[in-house]
């Protein structure tokens, strides 16, 4: 186990080469300068879009570029953006606001994703389950951005019960409505996962030898069932946190939250390596962890998985 | 004049004077430094925590602040004196040195400003290398001289501009650190330290000192940043913001009838329109001549504004805005703006006389800003009228438009826009299309419009100059370098809290005016 775990942690080193090179080209590879755009429509006197390509190293090859950002990095210095913001400090801005909205839309799809879809697998074809199924349809076909300004519309703006937009502070009371956006589709998914995995769990060997034990219902269902249902749930939060942290940029945008989406779709419009590279690389990281934490807990989900040399 | 009627008649302030008031804004690109500062995000912020020599009320006219008067001659060699008893907010005395240096700080090439340029008509400045601007004299206190390298009439109208404005010797220890909590003259400043919040706002109180013609009839400004204005838009409707001055292009159809006698829809300082580049076959010369004039008779703008844009643009009828003082809709020539189909056709036909055209007509553009729309119905229109294909052209990011513009490389029109930095017909003609000039990319020349620009520039009185001015762009109108398509307007709206909205030229709210009651 342990031996495992150093293994696949060993494995970030290259990917995180990789992953950082790769990115770095293709922001090297966006068409156009970054610096004569951040002007419009006026550009500034020529020399001084040289000195500014000069102090930002635009004026090198890629590679010397991609070297002095990689220098720095292990220096503690990711740079700054054209704006002169140290790198970092947009980091320590953009991603706590993300995690909690993440980690809070991850806690709200997993309990209520599991919960409905344990329920609508055990009464499969009953009323609940063709309404969760009905619902999660809905949900999967609604593209995030309606479901989002529906809601903004509907709770803040008519209702007033939630404020329309995120306050710097971002405390969890005004960051439960956009999470629940975030949520909505995972949600979907995670109803219909546990679904289907409960009702095929219903009938394997193993329940029907435990029930045959003599074993309760209860026991049967909390322990023998959805314990062995989670497996593929598991897989897929794993996956879907990584997708919540960088993919929140509808949501961030319709409830104005300064995130890490957000920061990156800007960063890549104005061409700004370092700072899509620095974000990119804790993003690889997060992305590493979850999915060896996911793979640690098959082998506690699942007796039958066992990680030995 | 339609700039500042649409908030009514300013009725004796009985708003709360402590009250702050909410409005959205942009991330400035760079530190607060008044010359490193053009674009809208950090101007508006600028604007309100310094007062120039000049500012702005909402006509676009200018009146003195620090100036006491600002006068010349011959246009060419100005003097001007300021007032006494104007001070920075840490206590320092505002003098003639505060502007001098400041402008030297500006101009100077290794501070590579993005600003710099308007200082090139003041003796001394260099493109190329660090010099001294020798052009301004310093003769007391609170006087100082400025000689220019030519003869500008309406020279003292861009001092009102973010560049012009005066920096307290403490900004030039760290620049950048003094970017960050600006020290300035204005009505408002910074509420202590760190009240820019990156990317999220900026605290901005009442400068109890300050005495100029801006004196705020509240007690703040606290500006919020928006990446999208559908969230700026939703939070006016919550209650969450005060002021918003761009609606969303979603809730055109509704703003009217969401925020009714609290909206504005008025023409803003922003030209825009599309230009054909001379170094195409085809577009230059006589032919091209006929060719501008005929592709600009086939668009019907009037339409195009009406269901593209709900009415939130204004069709061209000259290349600068109605909100500057010398706009004309009567210029001569101007009936090459009007929808034509009939003089479209014959105009095309004349020109395939001298080569027939073949190809597509394409028009570039960045798929980034929202442009798709427009670009699709103007060359419908013009696929409709000539009956050539006509498509538009869309590059990913506004950089890579640029970079094909700049490289003499485009295959067709391309989207252009130009936004004044300060009212005056001269701000929209000469960086646009005066041979060589910045942001002249397609290579228009004229020496008879060179010519009258020039004349404008020398002339002895503002009513002259703005003669000439108009004058050169009936040289435009014959030759459009530049098809004029529309002027955008400033589209905004405001909470039932707050009263005296009114929106000055550069479609920034006069802050300083609103009032607020809880």
């Amino acid at each position: 186990m342990i031996w495992y775990t150093g293994k696949r942690l060993l494995q970030m080193i290259p990917v995180f080469f990789g992953a950082t090179l790769l990115i770095y080209f293709m922001v090297f590879s966006l068409p156009g300068d970054p610096i004569a755009a951040l002007y419009g429509d006026r550009p500034p006197a020529p020399g001084v879009i040289d000195q500014i390509r000069a102090q930002y190293n635009l004026d090198k090859p890629f590679i010397v570029q991609y070297f002095i950002y990689i220098g720095n990095f292990f220096q503690g210095d990711l740079g700054t953006t054209y704006s002169g913001r140290p790198v970092s400090d947009v980091m320590a801005k953009a991603f706590p606001i993300t995690a909690r909205l993440a980690l809070l839309a991850l806690a709200i799809e997993a309990f209520f994703g599991i919960l409905v879809g344990l329920i609508a697998g055990l009464r499969k074809g009953k009323l609940f389950d063709t309404s969760a199924l009905v619902v999660s349809l809905l949900l999967i076909s609604v593209p995030t951005f309606v479901i989002g300004f529906v809601l903004q519309y509907v709770f803040a703006v008519k209702l007033g019960w939630a404020r329309t937009t995120v306050s710097s502070e971002a405390p969890l009371n005004e960051l439960l409505l956009p999470a629940l956006v975030l949520a909505s589709v995972s949600f979907a998914y995670i109803v219909r996962l546990t679904r289907a995995s409960v009702s095929d769990n219903l009938n394997a060997d193993f329940v029907r030898t435990a029930t045959a034990k003599g074993l309760s219902r209860r026991r049967v269902v909390g322990v023998h069932v959805l314990r062995n249902s989670l497996v593929p749930v598991v897989t897929f939060l794993g996956v879907d946190l990584g997708s919540l942290m960088v993919g929140a940029i509808v949501t961030e945008g319709i409830f104005n939250i300064n995130g890490v989406g957000g920061t990156v779709y800007k960063a890549i419009k104005l061409g700004e390596g370092p700072t899509v590279v620095s974000f990119i690389a804790v993003m690889v990281v997060i992305f590493v962890l979850a999915n060896l934490l996911v793979d640690l807990l098959y082998a506690a989900l699942d007796p039958r998985i066992r990680y030995a040399k | 004049m339609l700039s500042g009627c649409a908030g009514g008649e300013a009725t004796p302030a009985e708003g709360d004077s402590a009250a702050i008031i909410t409005t959205n804004g942009s991330e400035p690109q760079n530190p607060l430094i008044p010359t490193n500062t053009t674009e809208t995000g950090g101007g508006k912020i600028a604007t309100s925590i310094f007062a120039g020599l000049v500012s702005y009320n909402a006509k676009g006219e200018t009146e003195n602040e620090v100036a006491k008067s600002i006068e010349s001659d011959d246009a060419q060699n100005w003097t001007v004196t300021i007032n006494d008893g104007w001070e920075f907010t840490n206590g320092e005395a505002v003098t003639a040195d505060s502007f001098v240096d400041a402008w030297n700080f500006g101009a100077k090439f290794s501070n590579a400003q993005s600003a710099s340029y308007f200082f090139d008509n003041i003796v001394g400045f260099d493109y190329e290398a660090d010099s001294e601007l020798t052009g301004l004299k310093v003769v007391d206190d609170s006087t100082f001289t400025v000689e220019l390298a030519s003869p500008e009439a309406d020279w003292p109208l861009r001092l009102g501009y973010t560049a012009f404005m005066p920096l307290p010797s403490a900004a030039y220890d760290d620049m950048d650190a003094f970017g960050e909590n600006p020290i300035g003259n204005g009505p408002y400043m910074l509420d202590g330290e760190g009240a820019w919040e990156h990317e999220v706002g900026i605290d901005l109180v009442t400068n109890p000192d300050y005495e100029g013609v801006r004196k705020p009839a509240n007690g703040g400004l606290n500006i919020v940043f928006y990446a999208s204005m559908d969230a700026a838009y939703a939070d006016v409707q919550g209650g969450n913001l005060d002021v918003l001055d761009a609606v969303p292009d979603a809730a055109f159809e509704s703003y009217e009838s969401d925020f009714p006698e609290r909206f504005v829809n008025q023409p803003a300082a922003i030209f825009q329109g599309f230009n054909m580049p001379y170094y195409l076959e085809h577009w230059s010369g006589e032919e091209g001549k006929l060719r501008r004039a005929a592709i600009s008779m086939s668009i019907d703008r009037k339409e195009i504004t009406d269901v593209i844009f709900q009415g939130t643009r204004t069709p061209a009828t000259d290349f600068t805005s109605p909100v500057i003082d010398g706009y004309s809709d009567s210029l001569k020539g101007a009936e090459v703006l009007e929808y034509n189909p009939e003089e479209a056709k014959a105009k095309w036909a004349e020109a395939d006389k001298i080569a027939p055209y073949t190809g597509t007509f394409d028009l570039a553009y960045n798929s980034d800003g929202g442009h798709a729309a427009w670009v699709d119905a103007v060359t419908n229109s013009i696929k409709n009228t000539l009956g050539i294909e006509a498509i538009g052209k869309p590059y990913p990011t506004f950089a890579a438009a640029l970079d094909d513009r700049a490289a003499d490389k485009l295959t067709g029109g391309t989207r252009a826009g130009w936004q004044g930095d300060y009212p005056s017909l001269y701000n929209f003609l000469a960086p646009l299309y005066q041979t060589g000039a910045g942001s002249n990319y397609e290579d228009y020349t004229s020496p008879e419009f060179d010519a009258l620009l020039k004349e404008g520039a020398a002339a002895s009185s503002v009513e002259d100059a703005t003669a000439k001015y108009q004058e050169a762009q009936e040289v435009l109108l014959a030759d459009l370098p530049t098809i004029p398509l529309w002027y955008s307007n400033v589209t905004g709206v405001w909470s039932e809290s707050v009263e005296n909205v009114v929106f000055g030229w550069d479609s920034v709210p006069l802050y300083s005016d609103i009032t607020k009651s809880e």
